[in-house]
């Protein structure tokens, strides 16, 4: 016989904390409730052995709980049937031969406290109650199984659903012309969180399977032009992302106030971010010069007092 | 070169808790200007910046930095190394200024970015113009 020694489980505890199976996992994330059985075949104390005999053999079960006006008050088996039969008692009632003192398990306790308790106590079943003490249902080691195999089964699509790539989506749905839009509203004035808008578009570009070169004209271009849209914007804007199969559209709004020149706008080094901006790094005049860099059309509109309006494609 | 060996050049410190040191830098650059960043790395590229704000890390992710190094010792605000550590943008922090920062790396053999070599090509021409005056006006 092999005895463990304390040392023995303490000599790699980090690894046994990584090598925590899925089905380890499961048995202290299910629920007793979500495995066991609910619908119960229950009989009352003055029931004759006889009857119950009957009763097991026609459900095909091996015990049930015994019941007297709704309280459970003890549970029975074909154990008990047999020793009662083996006496010539078959004429004895449920009551007489019941084992009284009943070992339950709570609805809302996790499956690990059923697996001990059934090596424990070494029963085929446990009756399962809530915690008001009332039979919710009866769990056996084969509900167990069959539930963790039943939980696997649902995991294991989920992750099938969430391995099924954003890509195929224009593949699978056909138009003469398809494609996703994304909005975001870009805030004015808040610079924490300039870049949100272009750090999820460029999530979701990933995710549609873009190549990285690419992903990265995006960002660079949707970056900047959020980046514009916070410094600049007197009510903030919009940045809108057309994404067609082969091309990307990428168009930033604001109302106002508008650029005076858009000619000298574009001009390298040329800028009217506040000192600010610039002592966060950006606001050097190089933002609309990148975008155009990056993009194979680029279009920049403006009026004074409107608005501006850009809109630059990228072909992928 | 791996992030471990960056470190030990410029005798630094990690300042986000997770982060894989065996991680690949192919280039390195050092600027405070992150359109500069955007217009000019390489994904696979070092950032080494005096500017410690979460923009930074925005500008990594968007340019796809593989880690950025504060020089001068300085050390990021918490929503910085937040942001980087949501990211999984690894922050390193240099005992030595922006100048010797990149100095030590580069005589490592760890070279700069490739891309502005572009903006090089772009005024060879203008500066051949140049040379050419000069030597008209030496001439002269």
């Amino acid at each position: 016989m092999e005895l463990k020694t304390p040392a023995d489980t303490s000599a790699a505890p980090s690894r046994s904390c990584l090598e925590v199976t899925k089905l380890q996992e499961l048995v202290y994330e299910l629920k007793i409730e979500q495995v066991m059985t609910k619908k119960v075949l229950t009989v009352s104390p003055d029931e004759p052995i006889s009857r119950l005999k009957e009763l097991l053999r026609i459900n095909r079960i091996s015990g049930a709980p015994v019941l007297k006006d709704g309280e459970l008050v003890g549970i029975i088996s074909i154990e008990d049937v047999l020793k009662a039969l083996e006496k010539g008692e078959i004429s004895a009632t449920v009551a007489e031969k019941m084992t009284r003192d009943v070992q339950t398990l709570f609805s809302d306790e996790s499956v690990i406290q059923a697996v001990t308790k059934f090596g424990r106590l070494g029963f085929g079943r446990l009756p399962v109650v809530n915690r008001d003490g009332k039979l919710v249902g009866i769990l056996t080691q084969g509900d167990i199984a069959r539930g963790l195999l039943r939980q696997l089964e649902l995991d294991y699509r989920e992750e099938e659903i969430h391995r099924y790539r954003a890509s195929h989506i224009f593949e699978d749905i056909v138009s003469d012309q398809t494609g996703l839009i994304l909005r975001y509203q870009v805030k004015a004035r808040d610079f924490s969180r300039c870049g949100e808008a272009a750090s999820k578009l460029k999530r979701a570009l990933e995710r549609l399977g873009a190549m990285p070169a690419e992903v990265r004209r995006v960002a660079v271009v949707s970056y900047e032009a959020e980046t514009n849209l916070v410094i600049h914007a007197t009510s903030g804007g919009e940045l809108l992302a057309e994404i067609q199969p082969e091309k990307i559209r990428i168009i930033a709004v604001d109302r106002g106030p508008g650029i005076a020149d858009t000619e000298k706008a574009l001009q390298p080094g040329y800028s009217t971010a506040p000192d600010w901006i610039r002592e966060l790094g950006f606001g050097a005049g190089m933002g609309l010069n990148n975008i155009k860099a990056c993009s194979d059309q680029f279009r920049l509109e403006s009026k004074l007092g409107v608005g501006t309006r850009l809109e630059v494609v990228i072909q992928l | 070169m791996k992030l471990a060996e960056v470190l030990s050049v410029l005798e630094g410190k990690l300042i986000t808790c997770e982060a894989d040191l065996g991680e690949e830098v192919k280039m390195a650059c050092g600027a405070d200007l992150m359109s500069d960043v955007l217009a000019f790395t390489h994904a696979g590229t070092l950032l080494m910046t005096g500017l410690t704000n979460p923009q930074v890390v925005r500008t990594a992710e968007m340019a796809g930095i593989v880690a950025i190094v504060f020089v001068r010792g300085k050390l990021p605000p918490p929503e910085t190394i937040a942001l980087a550590e949501e990211k999984h943008i690894p922050l390193l922090a240099s005992r030595y200024t922006m100048y010797e920062s990149c100095g030590r790396l580069y005589a490592t053999g760890l070279p700069s970015c490739g891309l502005f070599k572009l903006t090089a090509d772009a005024w060879s021409k203008a500066d051949a113009d140049c040379t050419e005056q000069r030597e008209i006006s030496q001439d002269l």
